[in-house]
C-alpha cells in the first residue's frame, strides 16, 4: 500500500485551497467571524480544529463498520465531544489567556459543520489513513482562511501581529503622527468583507469554481 | 465650444483601436460624452424616458449641490473665526473655508474617479457617470476636521465594495456617498463624532486663518450632540443660544454641507424643477420625520424626545438627507407608491434612532442605508400587487 499515492495527496491538498471548507463549501463561517479579530486566537482555533477533525476522522473511520446506521450521528457526536473537551482542557491548562479569548468557541467546535461534514461524507466510507489525511487537510484549509482573515484584522485593527507591534508607535496620533487604527476591522462585518475578498481571489484563480450565468 | 469640439475630433483617432493612446480610450470617451451629448443611441431595448441622458442628469445634481457647498465653505470659515473671537470680512471667511474644503473635494474625486477609470479600462466598458455626484456628496457629509488619508480610504472602500462589485453605476444597492460616511463613522469614530471635529480650529498651512487663542467656553458640539447629552439649551460654537432663524440659516457646527436649510432648499428647488428628484420621496421623508417627532414630543421621556418637531427637521442632516440622499434614483424604489412608503419610513427611522439610541445623535445616515436595503422589496410588493390587480380585471 502506498501511503502517499496520487489519490492520497489529492485527498490532502484539495481541501487546502480548491475545495476549501470555508471559501468553497462555506462552512464554519460563524467561528471565522468570531475568533479572527486577533491573529493568535485565530491560529490556536485553526490548530485545535485541525487536531480534532483529524483524530475524529481516524476514530470514526476505525469504528465505521461497527456503528449501527441509525445512531451514527450520536456516536460521531460522542467522539467529537470527547476530543473537544480534551482540547479545551489542554488549552485551559497551557494557554489560559488564549482560551479566555476563545471563550465558548472552543466548546462550539462540536457544532462546527466542517467536523460533521467530514465525518459523514468521508470517514464513514474510507480507511483510517485516508481519513486522517482528509481531516488534516480540511482542518488546515480552515486554519488557512482564519489566519488570513486574522492577519488583516489584527494588522489594520490593532497595528500588531501576534501582539508584536508592526505599525510603529510614532506614527499614531497620540505620539504626534497621523495614523489611526481602523475600528471597523475589529467589528465582525469586516471579517465577512475580508472573507469575501479571499473568496473573490480564490474564484479568480480557479475559473472552474465560478458560477455560470444563466 | 466649437474649438473644443474641433480639438476633440482631432485627437479622437489616436484613442481608437490601433492609435497611440488606445489604453486611455475609456478616459477619453468619458470626457467626450461628459462635455458633449453623444450622437449614439441605445441599440437594444430602449429605456429612455426623457431627452436628457444620465450624464446631464448627474451634472444637474452637482449644480443643485453648489449652494450647499458654497454655504458650507463660508460656514467653515465663519466658525473658525467665531471660536477665535476674531472679526473677519466675508471674503476672509470664505477663502479660509474654500481652502479647507477644496482638498477634500479633490481627494474624493481623484480617488473615486481613479478607481472608476481603472475598472472601466480593465473591463473594457464605457466610463459611468455615477461618481460625479457621489464625489461631490462625500466632502459635504464629513466633518471639516476629517483627515484626508482617511477620506481617501473610505472613498476607495465605498467605490469598490458598494458599487464596482455590484456592477458599477446603476447597480449599487446602497448610496455610495453614505457608505463612505458609514465606513468613516464605524472605522474612525474619533474623527467622525464627538465635539472636537466639527469646527476647524487650527490655521491652515500657509498661515491663513486666525492667530488668536481659542475663546473660553468653546465647545464645537453639534446641536444634536448637545441635545443628546442633555444640554438644557442649544448653543452655537461659542456658547450663545440659537434662534430658529440661526438654524434655518445654518450658522452652527456640523458636517460641511448639511447645516443650511436655505442652501439645501435652493438645491431642492433645482432638483424638483428639473424633475430629477422625486417630490414624492422628498415630501414623505419630511412627513415621516415630522409625524414621528410629534409623536415623541407627546411622550417626552428624554431631552431628544422633547425637542420640538421643527428643530428636529432643521438641525443635523435631516434636510440634506431628504433632498440629496433619499431621492437617489438608483437606490430608491421605482414604483410611485413605493416612494411614499420608502420616504416615510426614512423619516420615521431617522427620528427613532435620534430619540431612542443615545449612542447616535444623528440617525439620517443609518435610516437611509437601512431603507436602501428594503427598496427592492418595496418595489417587488407593489409590482406583484399590480400584476394581481390587473389579472383580476383581465379574468373578469
Amino acid at each position: 500500500m502506498d501511503l502517499f499515492s496520487k489519490k492520497n495527496k489529492e485527498t490532502f491538498f484539495t481541501p487546502l485551497w480548491v475545495n476549501n471548507p470555508v471559501a468553497t463549501q462555506v462552512l464554519g463561517i460563524c467561528s471565522a467571524l468570531a475568533v479572527t479579530s486577533k491573529l493568535e486566537p485565530a491560529l490556536v482555533m485553526g490548530i485545535s480544529v485541525t487536531i480534532i477533525v483529524a483524530l475524529a476522522n481516524v476514530v470514526i473511520s476505525l469504528l465505521r463498520n461497527t456503528i449501527p446506521n441509525r445512531i451514527r450521528i450520536i456516536v460521531q457526536l460522542v467522539v467529537v465531544a470527547t476530543l473537544v473537551t480534551i482540547v479545551s482542557q489542554v488549552l485551559k491548562a497551557f494557554a489560559y489567556d488564549v482560551s479566555v479569548q476563545l471563550s465558548v468557541y472552543v466548546g462550539l467546535i462540536i457544532t462546527n459543520c466542517i467536523l460533521m461534514g467530514r465525518l459523514e461524507a468521508f470517514a464513514m466510507q474510507n480507511k483510517p489513513w485516508e481519513s486522517f489525511l482528509d481531516g488534516v487537510g480540511s482542518g488546515l484549509g480552515y486554519a488557512l482562511i482564519l489566519v488570513i482573515v486574522g492577519f488583516f484584522r489584527e494588522l489594520f485593527g490593532s497595528g500588531t501581529l501576534l501582539n508584536f507591534r508592526v505599525i510603529p508607535e510614532c506614527l499614531y496620533v497620540k505620539a504626534g503622527g497621523f495614523y489611526m487604527n481602523n475600528g471597523l476591522m475589529v467589528l465582525p462585518p469586516m471579517a465577512l468583507i475580508i472573507l469575501a475578498c479571499v473568496i473573490w481571489f480564490q474564484r479568480a484563480k480557479n475559473p472552474d469554481l465560478q458560477e455560470k450565468n444563466n | 465650444m466649437k474649438a473644443l469640439r474641433n480639438f476633440l475630433d482631432k485627437v479622437k483617432p489616436s484613442f481608437e483601436e490601433g492609435g497611440k493612446f488606445h489604453a486611455f480610450r475609456s478616459v477619453f470617451d468619458g470626457f467626450e460624452t461628459f462635455l458633449f451629448v453623444p450622437n449614439t443611441t441605445a441599440k437594444r431595448g430602449s429605456h429612455i424616458h426623457d431627452c436628457i441622458d444620465s450624464k446631464r442628469a448627474m451634472s444637474m445634481v452637482v449644480i443643485a449641490l453648489i449652494p450647499a457647498l458654497l454655504f458650507g465653505m463660508y460656514n467653515v470659515g465663519f466658525q473658525h473665526y467665531l471660536v477665535h473671537g476674531e472679526e473677519a470680512s466675508f471674503w476672509a471667511m470664505f477663502i479660509f473655508g474654500f481652502l479647507a474644503v477644496l482638498p477634500k473635494i479633490v481627494v474624493s474625486y481623484v480617488v473615486g474617479l481613479g478607481i472608476e477609470f481603472v475598472v472601466a479600462q480593465w473591463r473594457g466598458e464605457e466610463i459611468q457617470e455615477g461618481f460625479l455626484v457621489s464625489g461631490m456628496l462625500i466632502p459635504l457629509i464629513v466633518p471639516v476636521e476629517c483627515p484626508l488619508w482617511i477620506l481617501a480610504i473610505a472613498t476607495a472602500f465605498a467605490v469598490i465594495f458598494a458599487k464596482e462589485v455590484f456592477g458599477g453605476t446603476g447597480y449599487n444597492i446602497f448610496n455610495v456617498a453614505l457608505i463612505t460616511r458609514a465606513f468613516l463613522f464605524f472605522a474612525y469614530p474619533v474623527k467622525m463624532s464627538g465635539d472636537a471635529v466639527w469646527v476647524a480650529k487650527d490655521a491652515l498651512c500657509g498661515g491663513i486663518g486666525s492667530e488668536n487663542a481659542l475663546l473660553d467656553g468653546v465647545t464645537g458640539a453639534t446641536p444634536l450632540g448637545q441635545v443628546s447629552t442633555g444640554a438644557a439649551e442649544i448653543t452655537n460654537a461659542i456658547g450663545s443660544s440659537m434662534s430658529p432663524m440661526d438654524m434655518i440659516m445654518g450658522f452652527y457646527p456640523g458636517s460641511i454641507g448639511e447645516t443650511s436649510v436655505i442652501a439645501i432648499g435652493i438645491g431642492a428647488i433645482i432638483l424638483l424643477f428639473t424633475g430629477i428628484a422625486s417630490w414624492k420621496t422628498m415630501l414623505s421623508v419630511f412627513a415621516g420625520g415630522i409625524l414621528t417627532a410629534m409623536m415623541f414630543n407627546s411622550i417626552g421621556a428624554n431631552e431628544v424626545m422633547s425637542l420640538p418637531w421643527y428643530e428636529h427637521i432643521l438641525l443635523g442632516g435631516f434636510c440634506f438627507g431628504a433632498v440629496f440622499m433619499a431621492t437617489d434614483p438608483v437606490t430608491s424604489p421605482r414604483t410611485e407608491c413605493g416612494k411614499y412608503i420608502y420616504g416615510f419610513l426614512i423619516g420615521f427611522i431617522a427620528i427613532v434612532i435620534r430619540c431612542l439610541n443615545p449612542g447616535y445623535p444623528e440617525g439620517m445616515m443609518l435610516a437611509i442605508l437601512l431603507m436602501n436595503l428594503f427598496a427592492p422589496l418595496i418595489d417587488h410588493c407593489f409590482v406583484q400587487a399590480n400584476i394581481k390587480r390587473r389579472l383580476k380585471r383581465a379574468n373578469r
